[in-house]
């Protein structure tokens, strides 16, 4: 195919626009955090002085806090100085073609069945070569536009729409929330904004969008979506192609507000470098998501699919304030090698009528430790709440652990809430049936792991499910047998 | 489980606190008294008031035979080295009530079974408060050790001759150790004035093909804790803890369960029900911990609560921790109210509506009752659980069940919510 000269010209600014210049890169920042530094962060994004003033507040108050330690994981304590808090994206060195990728992420991108020209843009092979996407990404621009969404990142959203920001952010996850949020709010780099209009169904699913437009994942990163009254948006972050990132830690807050009768679909693919056999240098993802159903009639549907850091801690969390605002929260957490994960939901409701649905697959394999941690809090005030849990957990190997932690708190006598859980292993005769068809033993493990977690990939959008599935495999692989 | 150390408080602290004729007084319990608090099991008994052996309200088995019933205090006095391998070699108690109780309790039941030994009636120890004109803290250390081949019911009761002047907290302590192949079934009724505090711990080792029971009703006191632990330390041991809590009015009933599974192919399950009601708080805090070498385990756990009020509130967290691969474990907890097509159902067939809600409550909270094996400790219990339950249960309500070995029978439609237990494999 030919490329068109004017898609190049786009995609080279589209580059700029997120902010791949060479001048911030000459900047330096030493390690560590103090005052100055968040003044700095915040004044380098030009940011309003209520923004500065909001950071500084946070940063106060997480001086005054203490790491939390009760979570089920180990790992060295974090030296909070030893971060340089302000790091300008580096472009990634240019490739000419896939040939010079490395070999070992080009299997992994076959079995995980990638198409070539999107093999080519995750490996930032050069720009010619992907002009396709680039063209659709522009379409897709111009749609949203056109419906009146605004979808742009955090940085923009501060400078051309203030007012939204300043109304929303901190209002689902305040800056005092926990240690991690507090910290992300005093230094956040940058993220995304989305932004539905009353009764506007988000034309497309940000989900796709965002495959054209790998969103680039930054160390504290911040991310607020507002759904007006009436309107609909289904969003995904991460991607099932590996992730290597220079920074251990991962501190991200996401905040997600549903006004009357508005949807929220938020799913994660999550696959960042999970750490040697060793468990040595993996990704820490200790990361605050909360939604508020502010409205009544409004939903919340969280969609989860962990493979990757080496410990992943976070809670999507959904508040049901809204009268018969609904909540869900699917989860596939898989944790092989030497991985932790301790990661579950929170679903607190408020609201009359409101409903919460929780279902979660942990599997564990090899090393790995896995931990479902939930609560269902029904207040007074929630009339008629109803909840179900389910939390089933998968064993692949004796060395691995799989844990089940569910708080539930009623305070309502009207409240129905139910948990069930199970744990086991692949069953025998399950194994010896597909092994006596011919099945290796590695494909059988796959094909039952991926019916164990089937309710979940459900959830998913239909090309990430697909995605998904192939992941686990992949993440599966070397932990049979 | 290495439990290593040299740790020996009891003996310690009895060598300065040894009890005296002073301590043996009945604190004003009388046998008609406490034939209204406690019925009449058949079997050997022992009545502690406020902590301290009433001799003449016990009945001993004589001495040289397979069960021995006595006060520990006695066997301190006149065969301490039977105590000693039970208390030496023990790690200090984790919780501060544990070793408080360690460090205080110069009595309690010492219920030893030889090898091959039966006790063919229950083994009643009753714990009783009584007012003595100021507050108590009664510390109580009780052993059941059950040798090879063994079997014996204990039931423990709690329970108290109100009104009580000052503050009064029962802090019972009691081990059972289980030899291969022995039995224990351990029933705790705690009955106490509302006005009480109750913290009970039961804490059971169980060697390789034992079976243990502990049933706990949770019916009195203003604060209660009653705390379960088994540790399935031998091949094929089983440990089944059930219990229902009733509180209502401003009482608190806390029940912390934990079963370790430590070694291959053990099984065990829990089940407890709940019925809250007024200002009532529950709490269940169940564990089942599976250790690295705990292959072939299979473990349950099940928590059902019924709320009645809108101001009472409930705490469940079962909880699994599981490290290891080849095992079984599912848990279920549920909270909700009764299932209002039952109540339908009730009252088209002409049963007024408070007898209907009060018949379901009932139904749902005897089903734990019906668990209980000795037909005079279950019929007791009924009456005192539908006593708990009287407005509940209105004039109209059903009577306390007259033949226990009827069972109430009405398992279906007390529902809450459909939390079964799933303890199949997983199917894709």
């Amino acid at each position: 195919m030919t490329p068109p000269s004017n898609e190049v010209t786009e995609l080279a600014e589209r580059e700029y626009q997120h902010g791949f210049v060479t001048d911030i890169e000459t900047e330096v920042i030493p390690k560590g955090l103090d005052e100055d530094v968040v003044r700095l962060i915040s004044s380098k994004k030009n940011e309003p002085e209520w923004l500065l003033e909001w950071r500084l507040a946070a940063y106060r108050h997480w001086v005054t806090m203490s790491e939390p330690t009760w979570q089920k994981a180990h790992y060295p304590s974090i030296d909070f100085q030893d971060i340089a808090y302000w790091a300008a994206p580096k472009p990634k060195p240019k490739l000419n073609s896939l040939d010079e990728v490395d070999p070992e992420l080009r299997e992994m991108f076959d079995k995980l069945g990638i198409s070539l020209a999107e093999q080519e843009r995750l490996s930032n092979v050069a720009v010619d070569a992907i002009v396709d996407s680039v063209s659709v990404a522009t379409t897709f621009k111009a749609k949203l536009a056109e419906a009146g969404v605004i979808f742009c990142s955090f940085s923009e959203a501060v400078a051309e729409h203030p007012d939204l920001v300043r109304a929303n952010l901190g209002s689902v996850v305040p800056v005092r929330d926990n240690y991690y949020a507090a910290l992300n709010s005093a230094v956040f780099s940058d993220g995304s904004f989305c932004y539905i209009p009353a009764g506007v169904r988000c034309p497309m699913e940000l989900s796709t969008y965002f495959r054209i437009n790998s969103a680039q994942t930054g160390q504290f990163e911040r991310t607020l979506i507002v759904a007006e009254e009436g309107s609909y948006v289904s969003y995904l972050e991460g991607c099932t192609a590996p992730m290597r990132d220079e920074n251990q830690l991962h501190a991200a807050v996401v905040e997600l507000v549903a006004h009357t009768d508005a949807q929220i679909k938020y799913a994660t693919v999550q696959n960042w470098y999970p750490g040697d056999a060793e468990g040595r240098g993996g990704i820490y993802n200790f990361v605050t998501k909360r939604g508020k159903c502010a409205g009544d009639r409004s939903k919340i549907s969280w969609t989860q699919v962990e493979t990757g850091s080496a410990i992943t801690w976070k809670y999507p969390s959904v508040v049901l304030q809204g009268d018969d605002s609904v909540g869900e929260f699917y989860s596939v957490a898989l944790t092989a090698g030497r991985q932790q994960a301790d990661t579950g939901t929170k679903m607190i409701h408020i609201g009359k009528n409101t409903s919460s649905t929780i279902v979660s697959k942990g599997i564990s394999a090899a090393h790995g430790q896995n931990t479902y941690r939930g609560q269902v809090k029904v207040l007074r005030s929630a009339q008629g709440a109803r909840n179900f849990t389910q939390c089933d957990s998968l064993l692949i190997g004796s060395d691995c652990g799989a844990h089940t932690v569910p708080y539930i708190e009623v305070k309502n006598a009207s409240a129905q809430v139910e948990h069930e859980a199970s744990t086991s292993k692949i069953g025998e005769d399950q194994m010896f049936y597909c092994r006596q068809r011919g099945i290796s033993e590695e494909d059988a493990t796959s094909m039952i792991v991926n019916g164990f977690c089937r309710e979940v990939f459900n959830e998913l959008p239909m090309e990430f499910a697909v995605e998904a599935q192939r992941l686990l495999s992949v993440s599966l692989e070397g932990s049979v047998g | 489980m290495t439990r290593t150390g040299s740790t020996c408080d009891l003996p310690r602290c009895s060598t300065c606190r040894l009890p005296s004729v002073r301590h043996a007084d009945s604190h004003g319990l009388t046998a008609e008294a406490l034939a209204t608090l406690a019925p009449d099991l058949g079997g050997f008994r022992l009545v502690f008031a406020n902590g301290h052996l009433v001799a003449e309200l016990s009945t001993m088995p004589d001495p040289g035979s397979g069960v021995t019933v006595a006060s520990l205090a006695s066997v301190l006095a006149t065969d301490p080295d039977r105590l000693e391998p039970l208390f030496a070699g023990r790690t200090a108690p984790a919780d501060g009530m544990a070793a408080l109780n360690l460090a205080l309790a110069d009595d309690g039941a010492f219920i030893h079974l030889a090898t091959g030994a039966h006790a063919d009636a229950p083994i009643h120890v009753v714990f009783c408060t009584t007012d003595v004109g100021h507050p108590v803290l009664a510390s109580t250390h009780s052993l059941v050790v059950a040798d090879p081949d063994s079997s014996a019911t204990v039931v423990e009761t709690h329970i108290g001759v109100g009104p009580l002047a000052g503050a009064a907290c029962a802090n019972a302590v009691t081990r059972v150790v289980l030899a291969p192949q022995a039995t224990v079934h351990h029933y705790t009724v705690q009955d106490l004035p509302d006005t009480a505090f109750h913290l009970g711990v039961v804490d059971v080792i169980a060697d390789h093909d034992s079976t243990f029971t502990a049933h706990t009703l949770s019916l009195g006191a203003a604060i209660a804790r009653h705390e379960v632990r088994v540790h399935l330390d031998g091949d094929g041991a089983d440990a089944t803890v059930t219990g229902l809590y009733q509180p209502a009015g401003n009482q608190y009933h806390d029940h912390p369960v934990l079963v370790e599974h430590n070694t291959t192919n053990c099984t065990s399950r829990q089940i407890y029900n709940g019925v809250l009601d007024d200002h009532g708080h529950g709490v269940f805090n169940g564990r089942i911990m599976v250790a690295p070498a705990g292959m072939g385990t299979d473990a349950t756990q099940s928590n059902r609560n019924l709320v009645l009020s809108d101001r009472a509130e409930v705490d469940t967290r079962p909880r699994l921790e599981i490290l290891a691969d080849d095992v079984k474990c599912a848990h279920g907890a549920t909270v909700g109210q009764l299932d209002e097509t039952a109540v339908h159902y009730l009252r088209t067939r002409g049963i007024p509506e408070p007898a209907a809600r009060g018949m379901l409550t009932y139904a749902f909270a005897t089903e734990m009752v019906d668990r209980i094996g000795p037909p005079a400790l279950r019929a007791w219990a009924a009456q005192l659980v539908a006593d708990r339950l009287g407005a509940v249960l209105g004039d109209d309500g059903p009577p306390p069940d007259a033949n226990p070995d009827a069972g109430t029978g009405t398992g279906t439609g007390t529902g809450t919510g459909t939390g079964s237990v799933h303890t199949e494999e997983v199917t894709p």
